[in-house]
């Protein structure tokens, strides 16, 4: 493996530089945004991996577990910010989240016990990044499911009062936004997974090819990867679907949108 | 010996900017509401048919909305609201297979089934949403300007389809209407709402017939 060094680092900088002054040129401000980017991209990720340094040199469970919530209520809370009419109060926050536990940490746990089987299981090595790549790609079909289903219920609330009026159930009545909302959270990964490696190389495995690993254990690791995400992203859109689709409606199953956020 | 507890049975009903409303409808009733725009005609059927929260409790043959489960409720009170909505590409979707359809008594030919829904007019819309509101057997209807889009030998049409299930069921009905002759056909109760209450009101020249 080719070890990358500081020089090495600025000079790919010098790229980023160069296309921010292009941008000052076209008068266009896109050359801050990118500049503060990039360096967040930096700072950010010396700084997680000066973390995971120190936990990979403390193996135990606590701190793991610490890392891994930190990571769930920041990926809580990018779930949130990215619905537009989003549940009021704490519901805004904990259903996705709540989605994201659930399926993001079955899964993680399940594979690290099941199939890697190290010792101990939650060697952070493979729990942290496991975990990142479940969070990271829950996280967006989550989002993306919720608002969806919490859109739907807006615009199209005149038809789903309609089909409360002639005696449906609340299920009844939101069967298609629900089933709409949990195709569209579980779109993207079927098109990676579809895509994969004759569109584009998936980025993990470009990242482990050029740290050395052989190109058959890389891809290995990638089916891996897909199939987990794809069972994890699967797994929490239906509950976020389901909880979100139990909170549009009251005991009595009226449509309460006034329990969403205007956008 | 105790008396058969009435068909529908609303006592004190309240919401934000309406009530306390209590009314007592018996079979074959049928009671019109007219008022100005804003005064909480809508909002109180709504409130009747368990679509919106509200204080206060309404009966169906003696038992209350809340030991009634929701969807069963609604379609037993049915509720049609001003603007009909359809959700399946084709007419005929929207309602069951086994229903025969009395489309001709309201204007209106079998083949209006096959049609898509978009290529409706509003009037047509507003019937057949009445037609699918009926197939469904309600008890009590519960009409919002049910022929705000109609010319007026469909309005007759409907108010007939009307009066013909209110006898063939033994359904009540409470009814919004701005038209006060209509109100004079069709009523044998007629109530203004102002500010969320209502005053009963003297049906003029009675023609209604029970």
């Amino acid at each position: 493996m080719v070890e990358l060094n500081t020089i090495d680092l600025l000079i790919a900088a010098m790229l980023v530089v160069v296309l921010a002054l292009m941008s000052i040129r076209l008068q266009s401000n896109i050359s801050r945004q990118l500049i503060i980017a990039a360096v967040r991209t930096a700072v950010q990720l010396t700084l997680i991996g000066l973390v995971l340094k120190v936990l990979f040199e403390n193996v135990t469970l606590g701190w793991v577990a610490l890392m891994a919530f930190f990571m769930l209520f920041v990926a809580g809370r990018e779930v949130m910010m990215r619905q537009e009419r989003r549940f009021k109060g704490w519901w805004g926050y904990a259903a996705g989240t709540f989605s994201m536990f659930l399926s993001s940490f079955a899964v993680t746990v399940f594979a690290l016990v099941v199939i890697l089987g190290n010792d101990p299981w939650y060697a952070p090595q493979y729990a942290i990044p496991l975990l990142g790549m479940l969070l990271g790609n829950t996280m967006n079909g989550i989002a993306i499911s919720m608002d969806r289903l919490t859109h739907a219920a807006w615009e199209q609330r005149h038809i789903i009062e309609a089909r409360l009026m002639l005696g449906e159930t609340s299920d009844e009545a939101i069967s298609e936004y629900r089933r709409q909302a949990v195709r569209s959270g579980m779109i993207p990964i079927i098109n990676a997974m579809a895509a994969a490696g004759i569109v584009s190389l998936p980025g993990m495995m470009t990242g482990q090819i050029l740290a050395g690993v052989l190109p058959v254990d890389a891809v290995k690791y990638q089916i891996l990867i897909m199939f987990l995400i794809s069972a994890g992203t699967g797994l929490g859109t239906l509950a976020a679907v389901k909880i979100g689709a139990r909170r549009l409606f009251d005991d009595r199953q009226r449509l309460c949108l006034d329990r969403l956020r205007e956008p | 010996m105790s008396k058969a507890p009435p068909l529908l049975q609303i006592n004190r009903l309240r919401r934000l900017m309406i009530g306390p409303v209590s009314l007592v409808l018996d079979e074959g009733d049928c009671l019109c509401i007219s008022g100005a725009s804003g005064s909480g005609k809508s909002l109180l059927l709504r409130a009747i048919a368990d679509l919106d929260p509200h204080e206060g409790q309404v009966l169906l043959q003696g038992v209350p909305a809340e030991a009634i489960a929701p969807a069963i409720w609604r379609s037993r009170i049915g509720l049609l609201p001003p603007e009909s909505s359809w959700w399946l590409p084709r007419v005929k979707n929207h309602f069951r297979d086994d229903m025969p359809l009395l489309l001709e008594q309201i204007g209106m030919s079998d083949s209006i089934l096959e049609q898509p829904v978009a290529r409706l007019s509003s009037g047509e819309r507003q019937r057949l949403a009445l037609m699918r509101l009926l197939s469904h057997r309600p008890q009590v209807l519960l009409l919002d300007e049910p022929t705000a889009n109609l010319d007026p030998v469909n309005t007759r049409r409907v108010e007939s389809m009307i009066t013909g299930y209110r006898r063939a069921h033994k359904a009540a009905v409470i009814w919004v209407s701005h038209d006060v002759e209509q109100v004079m056909r069709v009523a044998n109760r007629y109530y203004e709402m102002s500010k969320g209450e209502l005053q009963p009101q003297e049906i003029e020249g009675q023609q209604w017939l029970s």
